[in-house]
């Protein structure tokens, strides 16, 4: 009897030590990389970096600064496109979803969600860019657009399976309208989740850059209208780290630092701000 | 009260009753022998299952009325057909009538229904993202309805549930910081709020400690006087302490209905007797 108390809580130990040390060696290589381009990004940050237009090819200097308004110009009009019916099929899905119609919606965002980026900005590329005869942000926002779409449908949907069905008979049984409890009930609840879901969308086109160079390509200027080639901090970081010049590898750095602080500051706002109320 | 419908009884005759011109004459009948709901021959289904089976039951106004029965005999299923609730369950039908001051329920506009017959439920259902105060007036406003005064409403409605002097200095806090006692008066509340003619409880201190359960029956004690309530309960004690009359549900069947001294004391079906002697269920 006592002997197997002891096995079973040598059995417990160990587990636990197990589970301790997988979680550590998850953690170790997001550290290593926040680490990583933190410290060699940190160099190349400066107020030029944020207010200056790229300095002319060989030339020292200049910033990023139409790079990161184009990659909040691209993901902005990715939110305007992607999320309204992103959502709004998710929340198809869950209240009627058992329907021949909601098993093949379901289908094709899990394929979509499998398409690789780079087939999304060929889509796009041969849909608007032909078709208009020059690439835009337009273009590039589309394309992060439909990157975007099944993520947030498909977290919509479970998370509103997830609402107890409590609180659909409760808002039911009070005599509110289905698509009222849908609303302010079933979405408001899921609200957090579907909001957190909303930004691992936004952090994964983020950075983005293959479904870019076909769309909103680069822009070495200020783009007139949405409807120019726009630059984007992916791309930017891209075509600097694979140049020859030293100071565009430093700035290359900054700007893959300066995404990764966008998409931190992305997830730690949406948290606070649907934070349950207590 | 506001519940001054005994007295506004409802003898529309447009009511849209082409089938059956006598239901209307019936209806007036009904609301002056009191009921102020009566089902005929309700039948309900999870698809091909039967699992009500033809029931006439009548409700007084301003009455408690329990439905006791072992599990599965159908009485939840019974009082979720009073409100339609029932139907929202896929695949899930019901048949039959039940009219609500003379008016048939299955042709009236479920939502609006429900306004109508509230509906407490087994476990405390408050809304989490609400404060207290929004869970209040939840009701209300989902359904567009402009409150004129709604702190009094809160007030009223919390006072009624014997609740306004433990949560007024907190009605800003969530639902959810209260106890399980106190979400389910919350919800109770809740219910009152939208001023029902009928209340539905299903098994509304099935997830309470006994101190809790104690403080909703006296709370059931206090609203009998101004609502027809109904009450499906596991508890034998319990629907004898709180109803009127009590009606037993045995495998979807009505077996009897009376008052409810009748009932624990001479109930006139060997079923229920043995039921309620605890020889079975």
């Amino acid at each position: 009897m006592s002997r197997s108390v002891r096995t079973r809580s040598l059995v417990d130990r160990a587990v636990t030590v197990l589970c301790v040390a997988a979680t550590a060696l998850a953690i170790v290589p997001l550290f290593s990389v926040l680490y990583y381009v933190a410290a060699r990004g940190l160099g190349g940050v400066n107020l030029a970096f944020f207010t200056e237009l790229p300095a002319p090819v060989g030339e020292v200097g200049g910033g990023a600064a139409n790079a990161i308004i184009g990659s909040l110009e691209l993901v902005g009009l990715a939110c305007l496109i992607g999320i309204p019916p992103g959502i709004l099929a998710g929340v198809y899905l869950a209240e009627y979803g058992n329907s021949k119609l909601g098993q093949l919606v379901r289908f094709s965002a899990d394929v979509m969600a499998g398409v690789p980026s780079i087939t999304v900005g060929l889509f796009v590329y041969s849909l608007v860019v032909l078709s208009t005869g020059h690439f835009s942000a337009y273009a590039g926002g589309l394309a992060l657009a439909i990157i975007m779409l099944p993520t947030v449908t498909r977290t919509t949907e479970e998370l509103l399976r997830l609402v107890p069905e409590a609180l659909r008979e409760a808002a039911l049984g009070l005599g509110v309208a289905k698509w009222r409890t849908t609303v302010s009930i079933l979405l408001r609840t899921a609200l957090p989740g579907v909001a957190t879901g909303v930004m691992l969308a936004i952090a994964r086109v983020f950075g983005e850059t293959a479904p870019l160079l076909f769309t909103s390509f680069s822009n070495r200027y200020w783009a007139e209208s949405l409807n120019e080639p726009t630059a984007s901090l992916p791309v930017q970081i891209f075509t600097y780290a694979v140049s020859p010049y030293e100071d565009w590898h430093r700035q290359a750095w900054a700007a893959a630092l300066l995404l990764v602080v966008f998409i931190l500051v992305l997830n730690v706002s949406a948290r606070l701000l649907v934070r349950p109320r207590v | 009260m506001q519940m001054s419908q005994a007295e506004t009884v409802d003898t529309r005759p447009s009511v849209p009753q082409a089938a059956d011109g006598s239901s209307g004459t019936q209806s007036v009948v009904r609301d002056v022998s009191g009921n102020k709901l009566r089902t005929r021959q309700l039948r309900a289904f999870f698809g091909k299952a039967e699992v009500l089976r033809g029931i006439d039951l009548e409700f007084p106004e301003r009455k408690v009325t329990a439905i006791i029965g072992p599990s599965g005999c159908g009485k939840s299923t019974f009082i979720r057909c009073l409100n339609r609730m029932h139907e929202v369950v896929p695949s899930a039908t019901c048949t039959g009538e039940a009219l609500l001051d003379g008016k048939d329920i299955f042709r009236m506009d479920p939502v609006r229904l429900r306004r109508e017959v509230g509906m407490v439920f087994q476990k405390p259902n408050p809304f989490p993202t609400m404060s207290i105060r929004d869970n209040v007036l939840a009701g209300l406003r989902l359904n567009g309805i402009k409150v004129a005064d709604p702190d009094a409403l809160v007030e009223k409605s919390l006072r009624q549930v014997a609740m306004w002097d433990e949560v007024k200095d907190r009605l800003g806090r969530s639902g959810m910081s209260l106890s399980g006692g106190q979400q389910q008066r919350l919800c109770i509340a809740r219910t009152i709020a939208m001023q029902p003619k009928v209340i539905l409880m299903d098994e509304p201190c099935s997830a309470l400690d006994p101190i809790a359960t104690a403080r909703v029956e006296e709370l059931i004690h206090e609203l009998r006087d101004s609502y027809t309530i109904v009450i499906v309960t596991h508890n034998m004690q319990q629907a004898a302490r709180v109803a009127h009359f009590t009606a037993f549900f045995y495998m979807g069947e009505l077996v009897e209905r009376g008052e409810t001294k009748e009932i624990f004391t001479r109930p006139s079906q060997q079923r229920t007797e043995d039921y309620i002697t605890g020889r079975f269920g």
